[in-house]
C-alpha cells in the first residue's frame, strides 16, 4: 500500500480525539476530525479516507446514522466503532448499519492501530465484547429452522471462532488452536459479520430487551 | 359448542384479574401491558398473549368468539383497553427503564433508536381472518335469532369503530410523547401529536362514525322527525360549552406540559449532580492525593470507571443472585485488590445456587491468581450458559507455567480450584505454557447445576 492508512476521526469528545490523535498518528495519518454528524460527512466526503474511527453515540443521530449517510454515496467506506458504551443494541445497530467492526475506547495504541489496518483491508474486528454479543443474538438456533436459514444461524465453526475470541484469544491465537490458517479465521469472522448485518432474525433488534435466564 | 366456547373465553379475563391481584401481593410484581407494537386494534391481545404465556391468536380467536355472546368479548376489550397501560412490547428501545446513559443519548439525539420491524403480511391477513369469523359467528346469530335487536346492533357497530379509531390516535399521541417528538403546544396538539393530516383524519373519522351512530341509533328509535331538534340542542349546548371551558382547559394542558418538563428536567439535574459529587468528585479528590502513585491513581481510575460504565450502560443485570451478576462483582473485587484490568463477557445467564456459586469461587480464585502472578495487563473471563453446560473461561496472557511440574503446596490451583470444582461434580482444567500464558477452565453440567 502507497503511504501510510488515512484515518477520519469521529467523536464528539476533542479530548479523546486529541488522545487517540497523539497514540496513532505516528503509524497512520489522520486526515480529518469530526465532532458530529453533518460535519462527519462533510468531512468524509472531502478527505475520503482508508478508514473512519466512530463513535457510537455523536449529536445528530448516532454513529449509525453516518455510516447511513455516507453509505448512500460512498458504499465502500469502511468504518471501525469505538465506543465507552456498552450498550448492546447500539454497538448491534452500527454494526447492523454496516461497520466492519467494534473496539472499547480502552483499547491501547497498537492494538487500535492493528484494528484499523485489519478493518482497511477488509477484514473484520470484533472485540470480546461483540463476539459475546453476537453468540447472545444468535444463541439457540440451531434448533429453528427458519426460511432464511443459512443467514440466521451460525455454523458450528463460526461459533467456535466467536467462542475463542470471547475468551479472549488474538485472531493468531484463534487460528493456532483451531489447526487453522489466520485467513481462514479472517474468512469466518467476516462471514459472521455479514450475517449479523443481513440477518432478519428479529431478536437480533430486541435480544438486549430480555437476558435469558436459563 | 357453545358451552366449551364459553368456559375457554371467560378463562381469560377471569386468569389475568386473579394473576394481577396475587402478584400485587409479592414484591416483583408482574403487570400486564397492552403492546402497541404489532397490534391489530388497542393491543390488547397481543399485551394479554405475552402475560398469560401464549400466541396471541388464541387469545384473539378468544376476544372474537367471546364477542358473540351479546358482545362480552368487545365489552371485556373496551374495558382492558381503558384498564391496562401500553407499552411498546417488540422495541426495547420505549421501555421505560433504559440505563441512564442510553437514556440521556436518546434524549440529546446522539444515537439512532433501534425499530422493531413488523411483520404486516400475516398480521393483516390475521385481521382479515378474524374479522370474517367473527362477521360469519354474528350473521348465523341474527339469522337463527339469537341476537341483539338490529336497531341497537348496528349503531353499536358502528359507535364501536369510532371509539376504536379515537383511541388508536390517543396512544399513538401518547407513544410520541414518550419520544419526546410532541410538537409545540398547538391547540390540537394534544390529540393530534405529530401526526399531521393522517391523525387529524383518523380523528375525523373516528368522531363521524360516533356521530352517525349516535344519529342512527335516534332515528330507528324516535324517528326522523325529533332527529334535527335533537341534533340543533345538543350542537347549542356543545357550542356553549366548549366556548366557556375551552380556553381554560387549553391553559390547563400547556401549563402541564410545561410544569412536567420542568420537573423531569431538574429530577434528572439532581440525579446526576448527586451522582457526580459521591463518586466523581471523591475520586479525583483521592487521586490528586496519591498523584506520585501510579499504581494507586490507576487503580483509582479503573474502579471509577467501572462505576459510571455500570451507571451509565448496564443494562439491567439481576443483581446478586445470578451467575453473571456473581462473575462481574469477583472481577470488580479483584481489579480492586490486584491492581488488575477483567473484562468479563456473559452470554445467557444462570441462577445463583450451591454449585454455580462454587463455580464463581473458583472462577475468581482463577482471577486472583491470574491477576497476582501472571503480570498480564489484562484478564479476560468469559462465561457461556447453554441447555447442556455452565462454562467459565479465565484467561490472561502473562508469563504462565509448567502445569505438570507444579508444586503440591500451590494451594491455590489444586485445592480452591480442581478440588472445588470436583466436589461439585465439574471439571476444572488449567492449561498454561511457560510464556504463553493461562487459562482456566471450569465447566459444570446442567444437571449437576440443577
Amino acid at each position: 500500500m502507497s503511504g501510510p492508512l488515512r484515518v477520519a476521526l469521529v467523536d464528539d469528545h476533542a479530548m479523546f480525539r486529541s488522545g487517540v490523535r497523539a497514540e496513532i498518528g505516528q503509524q497512520v495519518s489522520v486526515v480529518g476530525e469530526a465532532a458530529d454528524v453533518d460535519s462527519a460527512i462533510e468531512v468524509i466526503g472531502q478527505t475520503s479516507p482508508d478508514v473512519v474511527l466512530l463513535d457510537v453515540h455523536l449529536p445528530g443521530g448516532g454513529g449509525s446514522e453516518v455510516v447511513r449517510r455516507v453509505h448512500l454515496k460512498a458504499p465502500d467506506t469502511k468504518f471501525l466503532a469505538l465506543s465507552v458504551s456498552d450498550a448492546a443494541e447500539d454497538v448491534i445497530g452500527v454494526i447492523r448499519v454496516g461497520a466492519r467492526g467494534y473496539v472499547t475506547k480502552n483499547i491501547t495504541g497498537p492494538e487500535l492501530v492493528a484494528a484499523i489496518r485489519r478493518v482497511a483491508d477488509g477484514d473484520a474486528v470484533f472485540s470480546p465484547r461483540l463476539a459475546g454479543f453476537v453468540l447472545d443474538a444468535f444463541a439457540g438456533t440451531i434448533e429453528v429452522a427458519q426460511i432464511d436459514e443459512d443467514l440466521d444461524r451460525l455454523t458450528e465453526r463460526e461459533r467456535e471462532v466467536m467462542r475463542l475470541i470471547a475468551r479472549g484469544y488474538a485472531y493468531k491465537e484463534v487460528a493456532k488452536e483451531l489447526f487453522i490458517s489466520i485467513k481462514t479465521v479472517e474468512t469466518h469472522v467476516s462471514s459472521v459479520l455479514r450475517k449479523l448485518q443481513l440477518s432478519s432474525r428479529h431478536e437480533l433488534s430486541r435480544w438486549a430487551s430480555d437476558r435469558r435466564l436459563i | 359448542m357453545t358451552i366449551s366456547v364459553m368456559t375457554s373465553t371467560s378463562a381469560v379475563p377471569a386468569g389475568t384479574a386473579s394473576s394481577g391481584a396475587t402478584a400485587n401481593a409479592t414484591p416483583p410484581v408482574r403487570r400486564a401491558y397492552r403492546l402497541t407494537e404489532g397490534q391489530l386494534v388497542g393491543g390488547v391481545a397481543s399485551g394479554l398473549a405475552r402475560h398469560l404465556g401464549t400466541d396471541a391468536l388464541w387469545v384473539r380467536l378468544a376476544f372474537v368468539v367471546a364477542s358473540s355472546l351479546s358482545g362480552f368479548g368487545l365489552l371485556v376489550y373496551v374495558v382492558l383497553w381503558r384498564l391496562l397501560p401500553q407499552r411498546d412490547g417488540a422495541d426495547s428501545d420505549e421501555t421505560p427503564d433504559r440505563p441512564a446513559g442510553v437514556d440521556a443519548a436518546t434524549r440529546m439525539g446522539m444515537r439512532t433508536p433501534v425499530k422493531a420491524r413488523r411483520h404486516p403480511g400475516s398480521d393483516v391477513g390475521q385481521a382479515v381472518a378474524l374479522l370474517a369469523l367473527g362477521v360469519g359467528v354474528l350473521l348465523l346469530q341474527q339469522q337463527l335469532g339469537w341476537g341483539l335487536d338490529s336497531r341497537v346492533l348496528w349503531p353499536a357497530f358502528i359507535a364501536v369503530a369510532g371509539l376504536a379509531l379515537l383511541w388508536r390516535q390517543a396512544d399513538e399521541v401518547q407513544r410520541q410523547r414518550w419520544r419526546g417528538a410532541t410538537p409545540g403546544a398547538s391547540l390540537l396538539s394534544p390529540l393530534v401529536g405529530g401526526g399531521g393530516w393522517a391523525a387529524a383524519a383518523r380523528l375525523m373519522t373516528g368522531a363521524a362514525l360516533l356521530a352517525t351512530a349516535i344519529t342512527v341509533f335516534i332515528v330507528q328509535s324516535s324517528g326522523v322527525s325529533v332527529l334535527g331538534e335533537v341534533l340543533g340542542a345538543t350542537l347549542l349546548a356543545l357550542l356553549g360549552l366548549g366556548l366557556l371551558v375551552g380556553p381554560w382547559v387549553q391553559r390547563l394542558v400547556a401549563d402541564l406540559a410545561t410544569e412536567r418538563r420542568a420537573r423531569v428536567r431538574s429530577e434528572e439535574r439532581a440525579d446526576m449532580a448527586a451522582h457526580l459529587h459521591d463518586s466523581v468528585l471523591q475520586t479525583l479528590a483521592l487521586l490528586q492525593r496519591h498523584a506520585d502513585d501510579p499504581r494507586a491513581v490507576s487503580r483509582l481510575a479503573r474502579r471509577q470507571e467501572r462505576e459510571l460504565r455500570a451507571w451509565l450502560y448496564e443494562d439491567d443485570i439481576p443483581s446478586g443472585a445470578s451467575l453473571c451478576a456473581a462473575l462481574t462483582g469477583a472481577a470488580a473485587e479483584t481489579e480492586d485488590l490486584h491492581d488488575a484490568v477483567i473484562e468479563v463477557v456473559c452470554v445467557g445467564d444462570a441462577t445463583l445456587d450451591d454449585a454455580t456459586a462454587a463455580l464463581v469461587r473458583a472462577a475468581r480464585e482463577a482471577m486472583v491468581n491470574a491477576a497476582r502472578h501472571s503480570g498480564a495487563a489484562k484478564v479476560d473471563v468469559y462465561a457461556e450458559v447453554s441447555a447442556r453446560a455452565l462454562e467459565v473461561f479465565v484467561r490472561d496472557r502473562g508469563v504462565g507455567f509448567d502445569a505438570v511440574a507444579l508444586p503440591e503446596d500451590r494451594m491455590g490451583v489444586r485445592q480452591s480450584i480442581v478440588g472445588r470444582m470436583q466436589r461439585h461434580g465439574g471439571t476444572a482444567e488449567v492449561r498454561s505454557t511457560p510464556g504463553g500464558g493461562t487459562e482456566v477452565r471450569l465447566s459444570l453440567a446442567r444437571e449437576a447445576a440443577g
